[in-house]
């Protein structure tokens, strides 16, 4: 019965990989560009690990700004004061993002529901006092610059991802690639199934053996280092840290990225980035009120397609 | 050697006495029936066994050794499943998905992000398996939360299976069923017993039910253990017709 549903759904798969992948030639035949694109990798990348919590073990976190902008300072700071190398900026800024989840969500896995995601705005919100307050460190107001992203080196080829914006791109497909494969097998495992088994029906889970808490602090944890590395990501985009990178207001806009795509689709939250992202674009060289028409847009979602915009064709997918 | 053993166990709901002083022993390959009228306790009991709350006073053995302080999980780990009276499944996944996670769970695959050929296989094995046991096998690819309520009641009962329990507990496994799937679930359980060692507690309202599956008959009543017995000692009791069935009758 789901040979059909199986064959579009590979399809749709196939046909998201090849937009992807030629992006900066197609772009600028719709007005986008290529930065727009990298853009809506990298915000996509971090509402699907948002989701990868959210839609696939049930959990609500309204904190996730926090792992972006420790990703995204961290990679800022490692560019500006540790070493010119790319690549270290990524794996410290996903370090540092990483093991602050860990430590956080060690404390507060035991809570549920509406507590757990109003300890996770809270502690967002320490964050990014932090980056405000501590100017000396972090720019504070003005945000983390003097950093550059750096060539990568590869046996002795330079790849100029700076200057060459297609290069920077395809560095950042990659990395999303490699990232959303590593999610996609992890749902697939006996790992990723005890996560839905929590979403689904968290008394039954318990009953059947699996240690809810431990579980639920493995799918944060995870989740977290998923979100920094995007959020390392991102700092490369601008060349910039914006303590607004750490606001709960982007986690608020991560949630609706992935509630807007579909929650339950593996998709879903990079459709909802893309639209977010350029509907945003559009309307803020438009009207500085361009928030209450993503505000108007997601009313529309919710009404119309209350599984997402991904949840709808999948229904029909599946039917 | 008793399976499960209950000392003296009392559990309080604020001013409530649930439980008062139950002991109960359960000695290895009986099929124990836990009967009494509504709110006699008897999901508390099961609540107690299986690490939902701890008790108030008393202790819970199993095999032999105390696990009144550990949690739900660990016992699990240790051999025990339960079934619930509400039925608890994963309405969104499909039958086979759902007795699949009980499986891997059983074969300490539960933190792995990815398993071998051979280890797969043999979970999809064990799961059609038990599928083929429950007699789902035919519906293993429905979602659980469009099989009808029966139906859900058995893959309840297998996910249960597929943990490889010495110890099965269920909490009214024909609740809310017609005549036909209740004779359906009473045989798989008949089948259950002749397949092996399992112990199996069960609380059940319908008489019918209880008297031909049961070995020995546990009465509650207003939290206290009324009577024990075979299905003959227990249908002769006063005590128990009194309390019991002479109000059912
Ligand atoms: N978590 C709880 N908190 C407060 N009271 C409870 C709780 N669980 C059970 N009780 C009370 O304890 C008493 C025993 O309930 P229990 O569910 O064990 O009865 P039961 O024998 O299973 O009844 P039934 O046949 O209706 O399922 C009831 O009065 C019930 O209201
Ligand atoms: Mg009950």
């Amino acid at each position: 019965m789901n040979s059909r549903a199986g064959a579009a759904r590979q399809a749709g798969t196939a046909l998201l990989w090849a937009a992807l992948l030629l992006a900066p030639y197609w772009l600028p035949w719709v007005g986008g560009y290529t930065a727009l694109g990298a853009r809506v990798l990298v915000l996509g990348l971090a509402a699907m690990s948002l989701n990868f919590l959210l839609g696939f073990t049930g959990v609500v976190s309204f904190g996730h700004a926090a792992y972006f902008g420790l990703g995204a300072y961290g990679a800022g700071l490692t560019l500006k004061l540790l070493a010119h190398s790319t690549p270290l900026a990524l794996f410290f800024g996903t370090l540092a993002g990483g093991i602050a989840g860990a430590l956080l969500g060690a404390l507060i896995v035991h809570l549920r529901g509406v507590y757990f995601a109003m300890v996770t705005i809270a502690f967002g919100q320490v964050f990014y006092y932090i980056a405000f307050r501590w100017n000396s460190l972090t720019g504070g107001d003005d945000g983390l610059r003097g950093f550059a992203r750096q060539p990568l080196h590869f046996a002795g080829y330079a790849i100029d991802i700076l200057n060459n914006g297609h290069a920077f791109y395809y560095f950042v497909l990659v990395c999303f690639a490699v990232t959303v494969g590593v999610m996609a097998l992890i749902l697939r495992s006996p790992l990723g199934r005890t996560m839905l088994a929590i979403r689904e029906n968290e008394r039954r889970a318990r009953f059947l053996g699996i240690p809810v808490e431990r579980h639920i602090w493995v799918a944060f944890t995870l989740s977290c280092f998923f979100t920094s590395l995007a959020g390392a990501l991102y700092a490369m985009v601008n060349n910039f840290a914006d303590p607004m990178g750490l606001h709960w207001s982007l986690s608020g806009d991560l949630v609706i990225m992935a509630v807007m795509g579909g929650m339950r689709s593996f998709w879903g939250p990079l459709v909802g980035a893309a639209v977010f992202v350029v509907v945003q674009d559009f309307l803020s060289s438009i009207t500085t009120n361009w928030m209450s028409f993503v505000g108007l847009l997601i009313v529309l979602v919710v009404l119309f397609f209350p599984r997402g915009l991904l949840g709808l064709a999948q229904r029909r997918g599946e039917a | 050697m008793n399976v499960l053993e209950i000392r003296n166990a009392t559990k309080r709901f604020g001013s409530l006495v649930a439980l008062r002083n139950v002991a109960l022993s359960v000695p290895a390959g009986e099929l124990r029936a836990i009967i009494g009228p509504n709110g006699a306790g008897k999901t508390t009991l099961f609540n107690l066994v299986s690490g939902f709350f701890a008790p108030s006073a008393g202790s819970v053995l199993f095999a032999g050794r105390d696990v009144t302080a550990l949690a739900a999980h660990q016992r699990v780990a240790l051999g025990m499943a339960r079934t619930f009276q509400i039925t608890e499944i994963f309405p969104e996944l499909t039958v086979f998905e759902n007795v699949r996670i009980a499986a891997e769970v059983a074969a300490g695959y539960r933190l792995r992000p990815r398993l071998g050929r051979s280890e797969r296989a043999e979970v999809c094995r064990r799961v059609e398996q038990t599928l083929e046991l429950a007699g789902l096998a035919a519906k293993a690819k429905r979602l659980a939360g469009e099989l009808a309520h029966g139906d859900q009641r058995v893959a309840e009962i297998a996910m249960a299976l597929a943990l490889k329990p010495r110890l099965l507990l269920l909490d009214e496994p024909t609740a809310g069923m017609g005549e036909q799937e209740t004779q359906e679930i009473t045989r798989l359980i008949r089948r259950l017993r002749a397949a092996g060692e399992l112990t199996i507690v069960l609380i059940e309202h319908d008489m019918r039910v209880v008297f031909h599956l049961a070995d020995r008959i546990t009465v509650l009543c207003y939290g206290e253990l009324l009577a024990e017995g075979t299905p003959q000692e227990i249908a002769a009791n006063e005590a128990v017709q009194e309390a019991y069935l002479g109000k059912a009758a």
